[in-house]
């Protein structure tokens, strides 16, 4: 076997907590965080069952302030912040010139004039580097407060039963009463907390940004609202398999500096409507061109499934033209069956398609199917 | 157990006789994560030692075994193949993966297989 060993140093507030539950680690952008705590299927299985928490706590959180914070994240970002109402969040990119994207973040208005921006863990240097440097000109503030919070996930159909059952939550109106993408400042044990009703796993669920400081109170105390809710703590393993089959992308597999966000399905995000310019609002308005590589999904038959860099033929189980190339892939918990998320050439995106996944040196067939590849049933 | 090898590569190897069982390690099992899948090459197969002949895959990744000597597939674990949870639950034991046929086990010998006390210092524990 190969065993990829990464030296990484830095820590959550939450990793005693996480040791004591006996979690397996991983390196994530330096990160040590839980991969697993005992069973990676299990922790899948309970989010779309019930629920899983989740430590959150790398995600980055930049906050931005000032009278013209609205006028300078329409600038800076891709979409039209301006138009987001006090509560309410957004996912926006953050493209380059050339219109490529350089992180994919969520932006929630938390005041009149200060939004906070969260971008990827290992895009954090890069999101707050590219803020700062648009913000030249504009009466707004940029500052990285990604060590001071700690980010914790409640996602699953059980969510919201958990957070009602919480102690110590003090929320300006009732949870059922917040709507998907929305997200209220209220306080947990006396300090602010952010919750939000977002996330990353095709579920319903919510995320709670606390103080640092906050993080292992609120764990403990959410495992034990959740314990009659069947909550399980829950690693980036399954993370990454919820979010595939939720057909979502991750940053430096379907999204990076070279894919244009119409490549990765993503051009609504980009609001090309919206006055002013923006930071790669030309690139975007030419687009990609006519051949470039699109997102699409994958299914296949058996267990075995293609992975992130495997290589896509048309032309038959024999066929020498390499038509595209898979970013993600697993085999999928709940459908039982192998998913994978792949760029290809736009003549062999369409849904049906037969295509093959070289798999080392095995080929295997594939089928283009749209994204996502699992819904949540609609609830209430 | 007192007989057991391993390699650098996270395998075991017991020998009984000119016969080789092989497998992979707790530790190994544990990194890949829940094993989904499980190739195993063929009974009557040759193998050459550090040549890719089986694979076991989680959700998350994928491993490579390799043929730790030459010799002949003489069985393969169909049961793996059924219950690849195997290979996490009872590595040692259920979770064996191929019986390799040497001519001379003296080939183990060689520093490349180690004890259990070496391969726990090599995996820090």
């Amino acid at each position: 076997l190969t065993d990829n060993a990464v030296i990484s140093s830095r820590f959550s507030p939450l990793h005693q907590v996480h040791v004591d539950a006996g979690a397996s680690f991983t390196d994530f952008a330096g990160w040590q965080m839980p991969v697993r705590y005992s069973s990676e299927l299990e922790e899948h299985h309970a989010v779309r069952n019930a629920a899983g928490l989740f430590d959150l706590s790398h995600m980055a959180e930049i906050i931005v302030a000032g009278p013209e914070s609205a006028a300078f994240l329409d600038y800076a970002l891709c979409g039209k912040i301006s138009a987001i109402a006090i509560g309410q969040a957004k996912y926006s990119l953050l493209l380059s010139e050339d219109g490529g994207i350089i992180d994919d973040v969520i932006v929630y208005r938390t005041h009149e004039n200060r939004y906070k921006v969260v971008a990827n863990a290992g895009n954090r240097f890069q999101a707050a580097g590219a803020l700062a440097g648009r913000s030249a000109g504009f009466d707004a503030t940029v500052v990285d407060e990604s060590d001071q919070f700690a980010l914790v996930a409640v996602q699953g159909p059980a969510a919201r039963a958990i957070l009602e059952a919480l102690p110590g939550l003090e929320l300006p109106s009732a949870l059922a009463d917040m709507r998907y993408y929305w997200s209220a400042l209220g306080t947990y044990e006396g300090s602010e907390v952010l919750v939000a009703r977002t996330g990353y796993t095709g579920e319903d669920g919510f995320e709670l940004y606390v103080t640092a400081s906050q993080a292992e109170s609120l764990w403990v105390n959410l495992m034990a609202a959740g314990s009659e809710h069947g909550l399980v703590p829950a690693g980036l393993a399954c993370r990454d398999t919820l979010r595939l089959e939720a057909g979502m992308p991750l940053y430096g597999h379907e999204l990076t500096t070279n894919i244009l966000p119409a490549q990765a399905g993503l051009g609504r995000v980009v609001a090309l409507k919206k006055e002013g310019d923006f930071v790669g609002r030309a690139a975007s308005e030419v687009g990609p061109p006519e051949d470039a590589r699109v997102l699409v999904g994958l299914v296949s038959e058996g267990r075995r499934a293609g992975r992130a860099g495997y290589p896509l033929f048309a032309g038959g189980a024999d066929g020498d033209a390499e038509v595209g190339v898979i970013t993600s892939g697993a085999l999928s918990p709940t459908l039982g069956h192998p998913i994978a998320m792949a760029y290809v050439a736009p003549q062999f995106s369409e849904i049906g398609t037969d295509l093959f996944i070289d798999v080392r040196g095995k080929r295997i067939p594939a089928s283009v199917t749209a994204l996502p590849f699992y819904k949540r049933k609609a609830t209430e | 157990m007192t007989d057991l090898k391993y390699t650098a590569e996270h395998e075991w190897i017991r020998t009984e006789g000119n016969v080789l069982t092989v497998g992979i390690t707790a530790y190994a099992a544990d990194k890949l994560g829940e094993i989904v899948f499980a190739e195993l090459p063929s009974a009557g197969s040759s193998v050459e030692a550090g040549k890719v002949v089986a694979e076991v895959e989680s959700t998350k990744s994928v491993g490579e075994v390799f043929a730790p000597v030459s010799g002949t597939v003489t069985e393969v674990n169909a049961d793996v193949v059924d219950n690849p949870d195997f290979i996490n639950d009872s590595p040692l034991d259920k979770g064996w993966l191929f019986k390799i046929e040497v001519e001379d086990t003296s080939v183990l010998d060689g520093d490349e297989f180690i004890t259990v006390d070496e391969y726990n210092a090599l995996i820090g524990e």
